[in-house]
Order: C-alpha cells, then structure tokens, then sequence
C-alpha cells in the first residue's frame, strides 16, 4: 500500500486509541470506549499487514491465530476475582514481545551495510533502553502474577543492602550502555544487560508487599507502555510511539492517583522502595473486648434499618460473597431500605477490583459510591456491613498517629450507629495492623465465611 | 468476694447501682452479690428479681459488710465508718470538688475508685458513667424542657391554626448536649447548638443541629487534650455573651451543659438575657449542680422569673429516668468489674499499670493516690503539629519542580542540537502523547479503573505491529523471534480487549 496511506490509517488509529482511553474514564461511554480500541487496533494491524513481508503471511497468520485463540480462551475463562493476575500476566506478554522487538531490530542493524553514525548511537539507545524496560516488564509482571495467584509469598522480599542492589543495577546498566555505544553494538553486553533487567524486575516486585498489588500493576502497565513507545523509536513509527506513550502516562497517572489514595510517595513506589517500611508493631495497649453477632441478628437489624452502606473488601472477593450480596441488597431495597455501597480507591487487590465484582453481581453501579463521596454520610446511616475489609475501615489512620497507616484516607465507618464486620477470625489485615474498629462500642463481630454468613442472612430475611 | 450494693441515701436519688441483669453477669464473674432490701425499689427494681439472677438480699449493716461497694452516691458521713478493712469502693466520688470527702475515706484502709475518673478513652468507654449519665440527663433536660413549655416543638400547620416550631438553643456540645440536640431534633424543635470546641460541629449537625459559629477574629479552639473544654480568652467570652444575647431574644428554650472540670460552672446566660427572652420560655440549666450556668439558677428547683421565665435547676435529670438511668451505670459498673477481675475467679487487681484503674483510682491501700498522672485521648492538638510540617513539605517539590524544568529545557536543547531532525520529530509525537495521555486519564471515574488499565494493556498490544514489521519470509533468528513475539502480542490484544468487554457488559445501571 501506498505510505502515505497508511499513516493516514495510523493517525486514525491512533486518534480512536485516545478516544478509547477517553470513553473509558465514564460509565456512559465506557463500552463505546472498548469499541473504538478494538476499532483502532484492527486499523493499525491492517495498515500494517499491507506492509509486511508478503512471504512471511503465512508465518504471520500462524502466530495470530494461535496467539488470538489463547488471548479468547484466557480472557473468557478467566473468574472476576481472578481479574488483577489475569491483567499482570497479559503484561508480562508485552514485555517479552518488547524485548524481542528490541533484539530483532539490533540483529538487523548490525546486518544493515552503512548507517549514519548519530543515527547509529540514537538507534543503539533506543534498542537498548527497549529491552532494558521490556525485559524489567516481563518478569515484574510474572513475579506480581505469581503473588497475586498466590504461588509466590506474598510478603515484601527484604534482601539485605536492597537498595543498594537496586543501585548498583541501574548503575551497571548506565555502564554497560556506555561500552554498548562505544563498540557500536556488541549482542553479549546486550544480553548481559538483559539478565540484569530480567533480575531487576524480579526483585524490584518481589520486595513490594501484595497490599500494594494494585500500584504495582498500574505502574507495570505505564512500564509496558513505555516498552512499546522504544520500540516505536526504535522502528521510527509513529504509531507504535503515540500509542506506547499514551498508555504509559495514563499508567503512570493512574499509579499516581492510587497513591495519592493510599497517602503514600510516588516516587518510592514507581522505584519498588516502599513495601519494606518496618511494620510498627501495634501499641502496647490492648483492645479490650468485642461484641458478636450472629447472623439471624444481624438480619434483624438490618430490618429494622433505613439506610444502610456496605463496605466491601478483599474478604468479599475471596469468599465470592457478592450474589449473596447482590440478592440481600435487592431484598432490603424491595423493602425500601436504602443501600449504598462504599467503596475504598484501594479495596481489594486491583483499582476498581470491587466495582467489577458488584457490576458482575448486577448491582447497579448509581448506589455504588466512592470514598470521597459517602464518607459524609456515615453519621446518619443506620449500619454499616463491613465485608472482608480491614485495613481501608481502619480508625488508627486517623486516630493514632504512630500506626503505620496514619494519614491514609479511610471509609469512617465507626461514625454510622451501628457497625457489623464480617469476618473469618480476628487477625489483621494485609497491613498487619490491629484494628480498634473492632473493638468499638457500635461495633458487633459476625464470624464465618462470607459467603455462607449472607446467605444465612439472606434467608432469616 | 462479696459485692454489696446498698441501698442510696442521698434524698431525691432513685438510680441503683446494680440491676438484675448486671447481678446475673457479676455472679458469673464469680463474685457473690448482696443487695440491700428495697435497694432497686424507686427504680421498679423488685428484691424477687435480684433474687432470681442470683443474689442474696440483706438488710444495711450486712451489705456494708462486703469487700466491694458498688454505689451510685459516695458515702456520706454515717455510712463511711460502715466500710470494713482492706475494702474497696466504687462510686461518683468527685475527688478534685471533694476535698474533705477524700480526707475521711483516707483515714479508712480502703481501696476507693472513682466512676466520675473514667479516661475518655475508647478503650474505657464502656465504663464512662459520665458520659452514659450525661446521654440520659441530656434526654430529660429536653423532655423536662417540653413538659414546662406551653407549645408544641414541632410546627403544624392545623384547621385550627398555624404553630410555628419551638427553637432551641444548646449551649454545649459533650454527650448531654448531643443527646439534647437528638431529642429537641426527633420532638421536631429547630435545634442550634454553640460549643468553644470547633471540632464539636460536625457532631452537632450529625446529630440534627445547627452550629453557631462565633464571628470571631483569631480562630481560638477551646478543646483540650483531656476531651473537655477549657477557660477561653476574654475577647472570646465578650463575642460569645453577645450571641448568646442574640440568640436569647429568638429562642424558646435554652439547655445549657457548659462545665469545665474542676471548676464552678462559666456564667454564659446573664439576667439581662433572660429578661429579654419571651414570657414562657424554659432554661434548663443542667450546670445547677456546679453552680449554673444561668445567673437566675436556683440549684435544685424549677425558678419562675417575674418575666414568666421558667429556669429549672434540677440535678438529677438522669435519676428522673431510674430505671434506665440504673441500668446504663449498672453496666458500666459490670465492665469495671470485667477489668478488674480478668481470670473472672471472682477476685479484683486494681492494676496501676492500667491507665483506666490508675486514673479511677482515688485512694489506694488507705493512701489519696489523686490527682493521677495526665493521659492524653484526643487527636486533635496532634494534627495542629502536623499542619507546619506539612508546607514545608509542599514547598520542597515546588522548587524541584524549577529545577527539574531547567534541567528538561537544557536536555532538550542539547538533544535538538545533536540529534538528527528524523529523530526529532519523532521525539515531537512523544511527547504531545504524553500530555495527551495525562489529559485523558486524569479524570477517569475511580470505579472504572479496572477496565481501563485493561484496555491501555490491550493497546499496549500494538508492539505486535512492531514484530509485523520485522518478520520475513525466509527462515532466521529474525522470523523465529518475530514469530514468538506476534503471537504473545496477539494473546495480549485480543486477551485485553475481550476481558474489557466482558467487565464493562456487567455495569448496568438501575
């Protein structure tokens, strides 16, 4: 096809890629969104395809069709909760894919007869900073799936001298970029430098706690995007830039909001530094007493209720309480009982994690509210149902300074009248951190799983 | 041990200080209850109940026999020598207005703790008999309000006229103003509400009232650590008298509960005020005890001004209420008795490494061990700390920002002056996407962020179309590698985009 077609056929792309991004910052035009993602992706691949090795087609149809059926298979097989390794393992693919980008354009540059010099240098960095990000990409990616799947400990790895590893890593590859320029290209200092990334990334993941998951993988998808915009230098096509850019900042952005979320620096998460903070011990003081209640009780009080906010959190993923959820919520509004739901930014193990779990439960997403926007009520709501959540409804943020979790915003459930958490038992949250919620005078404890409390409650309704 | 709840002499005072169901709870504590004849009687508490949760009825001189008094009023000078050796008291002992009651329970060796010493601690909480007294006290200043008010206090529009609302002013926002606000707010009443502590205000509209905010130059916060108000600056009263003086010409009724710990009770409403206020109007001034806050207070009575203002004094709003009154202490005594006595053998630890029992404790072993040591319970002084901190920290970054900017133009300029121009155009598009992409994102709505990071994955995908670029038709290293890499990518596009799709088909509005 003609060149200058398809550029045409690129900046269509990429103006649907912004459009995509934009629709999905709202509920209304969200699946509109999707559409024009999917639209600019077949745009670019066509345009593409029309300049591709004709010969190689057939290799070409191969790997698509395979790669095409696998992506299907994973992503319609795929539970709700499962969602956050779902999305760190399809990262990792780009990385992999960055990295092997980046190793087929320096084969063929070192096979290429004459190149002018400064171009030489550029492309050299371009090649090298591509594998370097791509190949930190893939196995942070994979180390966050294998904590997020469980396989791997999902504790902070605390390696002795950490950041002086870290250093000495980034140091090394700065190193070795310069001798990698200097000899105009050289395949061992290459693949030296990609062990180092490949091990960098493992541990700049493994020694973030799996309480701050949801950072880590917004921030893996901002690396991924900047793999694909080096790759795009690296290809001097603009596509590839445009788009690897877009969804790098919107990466970043979105790591930057979720900090901001859980009051932590961007800085050191962006850097892997931040999961390491010694867990203060909680205070000497113990908590006293808490109160139970069982689950007929609680159906009870919910009766006798007229407004209600449900906290979900991770608890509620894991149990896959949200039909009993869903169902409850339904029965108490036929009722005429207000129910809201309140949802922390960091609820869960994704951004968003619990909004998709309600969606996929069929609550309608206008009673589901964020922090900012129902924490204000708290005060004259009747109850409060704390499913599975700990750390997000943890009064110490506010009320003890030396907790390790001062000043993060937090759901100020303990001001409705009354408070029912839902439990397995009484130990801590991810942060590891006691909560005086508990122990609250308005506060009564309904042990079990999830799951089956609600549905006895459903029933007893 | 044996825990002996007589029965109360002070005149006019109907609480207990043990009810059946506190008395079931204590005896499986293991303790043995003793509760003297007719002791629950003014609160319809009969001896058959007392029997029938466990305890044993005895007359006066054999319930102060017991290693444990449970009362509500301290004891007065007949009952003190009654306290057998090595005993130990709980009750309202008021140590710091006292001094003299302090001195004589001193020449006894008992063990004496103070319900009126609980810490406003959380922890404590289910002991505060203050703050449940107060709750009640609260509710009766209202209720006592009401009955000697000669309207409604909700408005009606009726076939027989128009009533407008009563208007209630609560001066003081602790537990009993709360619990006032609440009740003047469920009888239908406009409650406003004035407390020196700013931090009170939210408290008081959560519960249906409306703050007066002082108009008032230096914003003076009169909250100390301690939970409690504090004596506030003279300009500050001035402002606070003249509001106050507005407010009395509006107003129907005015419950006052401003103490300061330790000391008389603040003059808030003068009698100029209350001359100004509309014939029939009611003060409840539920300071009486301490001295009032009204200068018209006759402690104890219900005083008619010449103007038809009815103030009423009386101190034992929440002994008004017996029954609950008596159960809500019993309680709080019940969880006293659940600290102290943790192995639950039915013996007691006044444990001075416990900061409650440190702190309720006045005399221990026969020695005052008042005043205690200070503890502090409110958060409030600590974040007024934090504030400076905090700009110093923001200015930091905004010089960063500077430097970081330079350093950026100077990075640029160095790169435009060495850099092919292909190259540069290329860095062009680089940059405009990334302002593109922070624009786009930056207000995205918290719910959807799930879906959208899987969408920027799925877009992240297009490094397939790098590998389409690369991939040839004769067999090397080459095709091999662009062959994995398009088929990850692909599992990448078309993985991304179908989980997008099937996350956003399941937000579904109402």
């Amino acid at each position: 096809m003609n060149h200058g077609l398809v550029t045409a056929a690129y900046i269509i792309a990429a103006i649907l890629f912004v459009l995509s991004l934009a629709g999905l910052s709202k509920q209304e035009t969200a699946k509109r969104g999707n559409k024009f993602g999917i639209a600019g992706m077949a745009i670019a691949l066509i345009a593409t395809l029309t300049s591709a090795d004709p010969s190689a087609f057939i290799y070409i149809l191969i790997a698509m069709v395979i790669g095409g059926a696998i992506g299907a298979r994973l992503a319609l097989k795929v539970a709700m909760t499962e969602m956050p390794q779902m999305v760190a393992l399809l990262h990792s693919f780009v990385g992999l894919a960055a990295v092997l980008v980046g190793y087929n354009t320096f084969l063929k540059l070192m096979g290429a007869a004459h190149v002018d010099e400064a171009m030489l240098t550029i492309e050299l960095v371009e090649i090298y900073l591509g594998v370097f990000i791509g190949a930190i990409t893939l196995t942070g990616s994979l180390v966050a799936f294998g904590k997020l799947q469980g396989t791997v400990s999902s504790k902070a790895l605390t390696l002795p001298g950490k950041n002086l590893l870290n250093i000495i890593a980034l140091a090394a590859t700065i190193v070795l970029m310069v001798f990698f320029i200097q000899q105009e290209g050289n395949l061992i200092i290459l693949a030296v430098m990609t062990a180092i990334a490949l091990l960098f990334g493992i541990h700049l993941v493994a020694s973030i706690g799996g309480a701050d998951m949801p950072v880590v993988i917004s921030m893996l998808n901002s690396y991924s995007g900047w793999a694909a915009a080096a790759a795009g230098f690296m290809l001097t096509n603009d596509l590839l830039i445009v788009t690897g850019s877009l969804v790098g900042s919107s990466g970043a952005i979105l790591s930057y909001i979720m900090c901001k979320a859980m009051n932590r620096s961007f800085i050191s998460v962006i850097l892997g530094g931040f999961g390491n903070k010694p867990a203060a011990k909680g205070e000497a003081e113990e908590m006293g007493e808490y109160k139970e209640m069982k689950p007929d009780e609680v159906a009870e009080l919910l009766k006798s209720s007229n407004s209600i906010i449900i906290t979900p959190g991770y608890g509620m993923a894991v149990a896959q309480a949200q039909y009993p959820v869903a169902d409850m919520t339904r029965k108490l509004r036929e009722k005429g009982i207000e129910v809201r739901f309140g949802i922390h930014p960091v609820a869960g193990r994704l951004p968003g994690h619990m909004n998709v779990l309600l969606a996929e439960a069929k609550i309608p997403y206008d009673i589901v509210l964020e922090m900012d926007e129902i924490n204000e009520d708290f005060p004259s709501t009747d109850t409060v149902l704390v499913i599975g959540a700990n750390d997000t409804v943890n009064p110490s943020a506010q009320e003890d300074p030396n907790s390790p979790i001062a000043g993060m915003p937090v759901l100020e459930v303990w001001k409705a009248h009354n408070v029912v958490s839902f439990k397995r038992s009484m130990n801590t949250g991810y942060a590891g951190v006691e909560n005086p919620l508990f122990y609250k005078e308005n506060n009564f404890m309904c042990f079990g799983d999830a799951k089956n409390t609600m549905e006895e409650i459903l029933k007893a309704l | 041990m044996i825990i002996g709840v007589p029965k109360e002499t002070l005149a006019g005072e109907r609480r207990v200080a043990a009810t059946p169901t506190s008395v079931a709870q204590l005896v499986k504590l293991g303790f043995n209850v003793v509760v003297e004849s007719g002791a629950g009687n003014e609160a319809s508490l009969t001896d058959d109940q007392y029997v029938a949760a466990g305890a044993s009825i005895a007359d006066s001189a054999k319930v102060w026999e017991s290693d444990i008094i449970y009362k509500v009023n301290a004891p007065n000078n007949e009952e003190i020598p009654n306290l057998k050796d090595g005993a130990t008291l709980v009750s309202f002992i008021y140590p710091a207005q006292n001094p003299d009651l302090v001195a004589s329970l001193s020449t006894k060796n008992i063990n004496v703790l103070a319900m009126d010493m609980v810490p406003r601690i959380s922890r404590a909480q289910s002991m505060d008999a203050l703050s449940s007294m107060a709750n009640i006290g609260g509710y009766r200043a209202v209720i006592e309000a009401a009955h000697h008010f000669g309207r409604f206090f909700t408005g009606q529009i009726t076939a027989a006229g128009k009533v407008p609302p009563a208007k209630v002013l609560i001066i003081g926002a602790g537990v009993a103003g709360l619990a006032a606000i609440g009740t003047a707010n469920s009888l239908g009443a406009i409650v406003r509400a004035f407390d020196t502590r700013l931090e009170v205000a939210e408290q008081i509209e959560s519960m249906g009232g409306q703050f007066l905010k002082l108009e008032f130059a230096a914003d003076e916060d009169g909250s100390t650590s301690g939970g409690y108000a504090k004596v506030m600056s003279d300009e500050f009263i001035q402002a606070e008298m003249a509001l106050f003086a507005a407010q009395a010409k509006e107003v129907d009724i005015i419950v006052t509960t401003a103490l300061i710990p330790g000391k008389p009770a603040p003059k808030l409403i003068s009698k100029e005020m209350v001359d100004s206020m509309k014939p029939g109007s009611v003060i409840v001034d539920m300071a009486a005890q301490a001295g009032g806050n009204c200068e018209y207070t006759v402690p104890g009575q219900l005083h008619v001004t010449e103007s038809g203002v009815k103030i009423i004094g009386f101190t034992d709003l929440p002994g008004r209420l017996p029954t609950q009154s008596s159960e809500m202490y019993a309680t709080n005594l019940l969880n006293l008795a659940k600290l102290l006595c943790k192995e639950k053998d039915g013996n007691i630890n006044i444990d001075f490494e416990d900061v409650v029992l440190r702190n309720m404790s006045v005399i221990h072993n026969g020695d005052v061990t008042f005043p205690p040591p200070q503890i502090s319970v409110s958060a409030a002084p600590v974040k007024k700390e934090a504030a400076p901190v905090a700009e110093v920290k923001e200015k930091k970054p905004s010089n960063a920002k500077y430097i970081f900017g330079i350093l950026g133009v100077l990075l640029l300029g160095w790169m435009g002056y060495s850099s092919p121009p292909e190259f540069l155009g290329h860095f062009t598009v680089f940059s405009l996407a990334i302002i593109v992409g922070y624009y786009v994102v930056w207000n995205v709505t918290h719910a959807l962020h799930t879906p959208l990071m899987s969408v920027t994955n799925a877009i992240s995908g297009i490094i397939l179309i790098g590998a389409l670029l690369q991939i040839t038709g004769e067999m090397s290293a080459i095709t091999v590698l662009a062959f994995i890499g398009i088929l990850v990518a692909t599992i990448n596009v078309v993985g991304g985009f179908t989980v997008t799709q099937r996350m956003l088909k399941m937000f579904s509005r109402d």
